[in-house]
């Protein structure tokens, strides 16, 4: 039966139909003569609220509406890694062989390739009970993601026969006896974007998401299935600090998604993944990787579905036992696409027009990360989603009300400050104003599995810094000559672990990924430095001594030197710093 | 225009409010559709569908609503979106703020009638941009390159002189691997008539006139009108870049009247307003002016925007320049303290940034040193300019000889590296020397942002003994 309304009124995205009673909320719905596709998101009486994910120009009052009694879902099979697509998980590539360089209305194309055969290597054995989440065999998806084939949530029963073979996502592998009779079972699988995929249980975020970056592990880390906020104004390097984390974490599978941002940045993306070494796994980044892009330019209430596709989709290959990484840039764009709709709905504003459901929303879509036990009866598989959110603050004010909400769920809150960034300090991180809440939970794991004084290191380093910044506003006041030696000292050393540790160079090819034991020694190295040059001081050295010293400069190119080489010339660097220190010793003493 | 037979003509206004009319008893009007409106006196203006309803209608009119009465003014609908008339021999020719003719030449004889809202590029058939434009303004050049195909606005205040910086990148701005030059277009919105004729005779001047296409909205023209501006122009850019493969720059000035025109409509239509009453949806509304630079991949053409807007009472957090900056690719900031001191260009270069910057310099397309350059000069400038607030304080006697060394740089770097005369025309190899040369007044130990061998091979010490 074809369920009809017709439009009565168009305003920007927002389509209203009558004759919808029955009408389910965020059921789709085909909108107009071309069928452009639209979400209901309020009903009143006859009356349907939809929002239009394509642009609505041309659309008139009584052009039909076609409910399809399906809510808003991603189509989850192989042959998501490699692609990319737009909020509405429609493949942005084939969409453009189909109908050239711009996208236009009304273009219908499946997520996942019908054409393509995909290898199934069955696991799960005919004739054995099943249940959801149970692995039924593989697809070697890309060069390093094996695509484990799993049972739907809902699905229980005895797995009547399983193919072996090459198929399509729609051919049926495999036939199972479930309570409601026969079912067959498919390699693709629907899920509606807006509601969570089961799991066992959550666990504790005790094992860290490494990420290459140095004040984001030594300082600030993350834990896998953890949740991260960027926040800063333009300019301020949170898009470079996304990419960075999609390139080098080390998550086994990456959504990126580009919610309402740049063409240009999406299409670098694009770009450099197919080209950059994992350096886990050898291979491409883009082997790895999904992409959806829904740029500032394409329809508003596409950006308002892409993070709810992006994370399902994250969901599902957790699911399989991977710990996935989000990187969602930026969700104050997804916050204003909510504004907007909620604005043409005509619903009484909260605060800056947001509207008052925006919390929680927000800590809706957060509380899907984590790190779970998966479904399934081998009980032992484990996988994780972790989402690092970029937040785009209205003049760099954190106390607007996307930053002020996401910063009560989020457990990492990595701060950019535009001081910074206006000196080419990078990643513009305040070490000042950041915090992360798995310290905790992860002191454990760095102890033993970076160095055992890895958590002490790093609570020195901070200190000092926070030194420093008491000094400075004495500086400000009286000048630096007028500091005791000591202080100097102390100075000093914040500046080498300022520009020597916390800048890394994201566009240097060494720089750009620094592997946690290099960031435990060269640590090592800056405070080595510190031990020796309060000796040095307490012995009667001047400052001025030790600021033109070699091995400062030295210090200052180390993080230059290529990872692999880095513990040999770390031993070279701790000798000829005892050697230069033994040095000014005895010309003092002389 | 052609006339449509199947138009419909009301004249049902039912409510007339600032820049808004309101239709009733309509049939079969579609969302953005075109409206000519006819007043009692004669008068013709065109407005177009903002909200359609089954037997409502409202319409914004770009001509404003004055003359227009609630019985016997005719509204008639044209069955159309909004399109503009594009053809190659617009080249050279000055339009209104609706695409009409301004310089009492004929009608333009259309190869084509577009949609002047452009459709998203699917990101997957952009080109990244990373072609170098040589505009011969050290700071830009050195410090925020431009590439082909990037969308740079320039933030200014009141009585700054971003006309003037403007007029130069768009005389100086070439592409130096094949010395291929630009063809601009020009689209201003409320600029006051001196500013307007300010261009015209400096285009005149230079002969860049031939290869110009202006649309001209001026402050005592229709305001709503200028929402329409900037999208008449960008789809005029499009055609002569893709359909003649050149290679375009857009000028936009003044973006805040454009804000101010959106704001208008918006108050009128009683939204909900976002910060400082402009529209929440002002972010998306400016991605779809701004996200129409670009390149695309197997065309030969390019669209380069630099769009120009005054900062209210010089505040960078204002929505106008924060959202702005949110989707363009950088910045150029003028400053004006340095405006003040008679430095031209006053660009200040610590907030002012190129995003596209990294892809577009280097070895094959400026030169090896070029990064390495930009940072130091970067560095350098930032930690004298923080001496300057220091010394205020506790005078020049308190600082070491090292930071002596900053505050010194700071100053020679504003008066020999930023300022340049008005019609100086720089080579990147002039700008990055005499980088060098002001890199050279510092301890070769401060140098950290640049690699040895560099500083080997460029630092003038070196660059002698060679």
């Amino acid at each position: 039966m074809v369920e009809e309304g017709t439009i009565v009124k168009i305003a920007g995205p927002l389509v209203v139909a009558d004759k919808m009673r029955g009408c389910e909320m965020y059921e789709v719905i085909k909108v107009g003569e071309e069928g452009v596709l639209g979400e209901t998101i309020r009903l009143d009486g006859d009356l349907a609220y939809i929002q239009v994910y394509e642009d609505t120009t041309g659309l008139k009052p009584g052009e039909p509406v076609i409910r399809t009694g399906f809510p808003l879902s991603v189509e989850l099979g192989p042959g998501i890694l490699k692609n990319f697509y737009d909020g509405v998980q429609r493949p942005l590539e084939a969409i453009r062989e189909k109908v050239g360089d711009y996208i236009t209305r009304g273009v219908y194309v499946e997520a996942l390739d019908r054409t393509r055969k995909w290898k199934f290597t069955p696991v799960a054995e005919e004739g054995k009970d099943i249940q959801g989440g149970d692995v039924l065999g593989t697809v070697q998806e890309t060069k390093v993601i094996e695509h484990r084939i799993l049972v739907p949530p809902n699905v229980e029963g005895k797995l009547l026969e399983l193919k072996e073979g090459e198929f399509n996502v729609e051919e049926t592998i495999g036939r199972v006896e479930t309570a409601k009779g026969e079912l067959e079972l498919r390699m693709m699988q629907r899920w509606p974007v807006r509601k969570g995929r089961p799991y066992r249980e959550k666990l504790d975020p005790d094992v860290p998401l490494l990420t290459g970056q140095r004040i984001n592990d030594t300082f600030f880390p993350i834990a896998k299935g953890g949740t991260g906020a960027i926040p800063g104004g333009f300019g301020t390097g949170k898009t470079v600090m996304q990419h960075q984390l999609a390139r080098w974490a080390d998550s086994q599978v990456i959504v990126y998604i580009g919610c309402g941002e740049r063409g240009n940045e999406m299409t670098e993306v694009l770009e450099d993944f197919p080209k950059l070494i994992d350096p886990h796994t050898g291979e491409t980044l883009m082997e790895r990787s999904t992409l959806i892009a829904n740029t500032s330019n394409m329809p508003v209430a596409a950006r308002e579905a892409s993070i709810y596709t992006g994370i399902t989709i994250a969901e599902y290959y957790r699911d399989m036992g991977y710990d996935v990484a989000i990187q969602a840039d930026s969700t104050s764009r997804w916050a204003e696409a909510l504004r907007e709709i909620s604005g043409r709905l005509e619903e009484m504003p909260g605060e800056e027009g947001y509207p008052a459901y925006l919390a929680a929303r927000l800590s809706d879509f957060y509380e899907r990360a984590g790190r779970v036990r998966t479904l399934g009866s081998d009980e032992a598989r484990i996988g994780s989603v972790t989402v690092v959110g970029a937040v785009s603050p209205p003049g760099g004010d954190f106390s607007e009300p996307v930053t002020q909400n996401t910063l009560r769920v989020v457990g990492d809150f990595w701060a950019l400050d535009s001081s910074l960034a206006d000196r080419r300090h990078f990643p513009a991180i305040s070490w000042l104003r950041s915090y992360s809440l798995y310290i905790g939970y992860l002191s454990e794991w760095f102890n033993t599995h970076a160095g055992p004084d890895f958590m002490d290191q790093r609570e020195e380093m901070m200190s000092l810094l926070q030194k420093e910044a008491e000094l400075q506003e004495i500086v400000q006041l009286v000048g630096a000559d007028a500091l005791p030696p000591a202080e100097r000292g102390t100075l000093e050393v914040a500046r080498m672990i300022r520009e020597d540790f916390l800048q890394q160079n994201a566009y240097h090819e060494v720089d750009s990924y620094c592997p946690l034991e290099k960031q435990y020694l060269m640590a090592k190295v800056i405070l080595q430095w510190y031990d020796n040059a309060k000796e040095a001081i307490e012995g009667g050295i001047s400052i001025e001594k030790l600021e033109t010293m070699r091995i400062k400069d030295v210090i200052a190119r180390m993080k230059y030197i290529k990872n692999e080489e880095f513990r040999a010339k770390y031993e070279e660097i701790m000798r000829a710093m005892k050697d230069e220190f033994a040095e000014l010793r005895s010309k003092a003493a002389q | 225009m052609a006339v449509d037979i199947s138009a419909r003509e009301y004249t049902t206004i039912k409510e007339a409010a600032g820049p808004l009319i309101v239709v009733e008893g309509v049939e079969g009007v579609s969302y953005g559709e075109v409206v000519k409106i006819v007043t009692p006196e004669g008068e013709e203006k065109t407005g177009q569908v903002l909200e359609a309803s089954k037997g409502l209608a409202v319409v914004q009119v770009f001509e404003g609503t004055s003359g227009i009465d609630t019985s016997r003014t005719r509204v008639r609908f044209t069955g159309d979106i909004m399109r503009v008339s594009v053809s190659q021999d617009m080249v050279g020719r000055f339009f209104d703020g609706l695409g009409n003719p301004r310089d009492g030449g004929p009608e333009i004889i259309a190869e084509d009638r577009l949609s002047i809202i452009g459709a998203a590029i699917n990101p997957s058939a952009r080109d990244y941009p990373r072609e170098f434009i040589q505009t011969g303004i050290s700071t830009i050049d050195g410090m925020n390159t431009l590439v082909r195909g990037q969308k740079l606005p320039i933030f200014s205040g009141a009585g700054m002189p971003h006309n003037a910086l403007a007029a130069q990148i768009a005389r100086q701005a070439k592409v130096l691997t094949t010395g291929e030059t630009f063809s601009v277009v020009f689209a201003a919105m409320g600029i006051t008539h001196e500013e307007a004729s300010f261009f015209m005779r400096d285009f005149e001047r230079t002969g860049a006139i031939e290869r110009i296409v202006a649309f001209i909205n001026l402050a005592d023209d229709p305001a709503i009108e200028r929402v329409i501006t900037p999208r008449m122009a960008l789809t005029t850019a499009e055609f002569l870049a893709y359909e003649y493969d050149m290679h375009i720059l857009v000028i936009l000035t003044d973006m805040t009247n454009y804000c101010e025109a959106l704001r208008e409509i918006s108050a009128a239509r009683e939204e909900v307003p976002g910060r400082r009453g402009y529209p929440g949806y002002m972010y998306t509304d400016l991605s779809t002016i701004y996200e129409r630079a670009g390149r695309i991949k197997g065309r030969k053409g390019s669209i380069t925007q630099i769009p120009i807007l005054s900062m209210p009472d010089d505040d960078i957090t204002h929505p106008i320049p924060d959202l702005t900056g949110y989707i363009t690719e950088g910045q150029f900031v003028l400053s004006r303290d340095l405006h003040r001191r008679g430095i031209y260009p006053p660009v200040d270069v610590l907030p002012s940034l190129s995003r596209l910057m990294d892809e577009g310099i280097g070895p094959g397309r400026t030169r090896e040193d070029h990064a390495g350059v930009s940072n130091q000069l970067y560095a350098g400038y930032a930690e004298g300019r923080d001496m300057r607030d220091l010394v205020a304080v506790v005078g020049e006697e308190a600082l070491t000889s090292r930071d002596r060394k900053y505050l010194e740089f700071a100053d020679v770097f504003e008066k020999r590296f930023v300022t340049q005369a008005q019609n100086e025309d720089r080579s990147i190899e002039e700008t990055l020397d005499l980088g060098w040369e002001l890199l050279a007044t510092l301890p070769e130990g401060e140098l950290k942002r640049i690699d040895e061998h560099i500083i080997k091979k460029y630092h003038p010490k070196y660059r002698a003994a060679n």
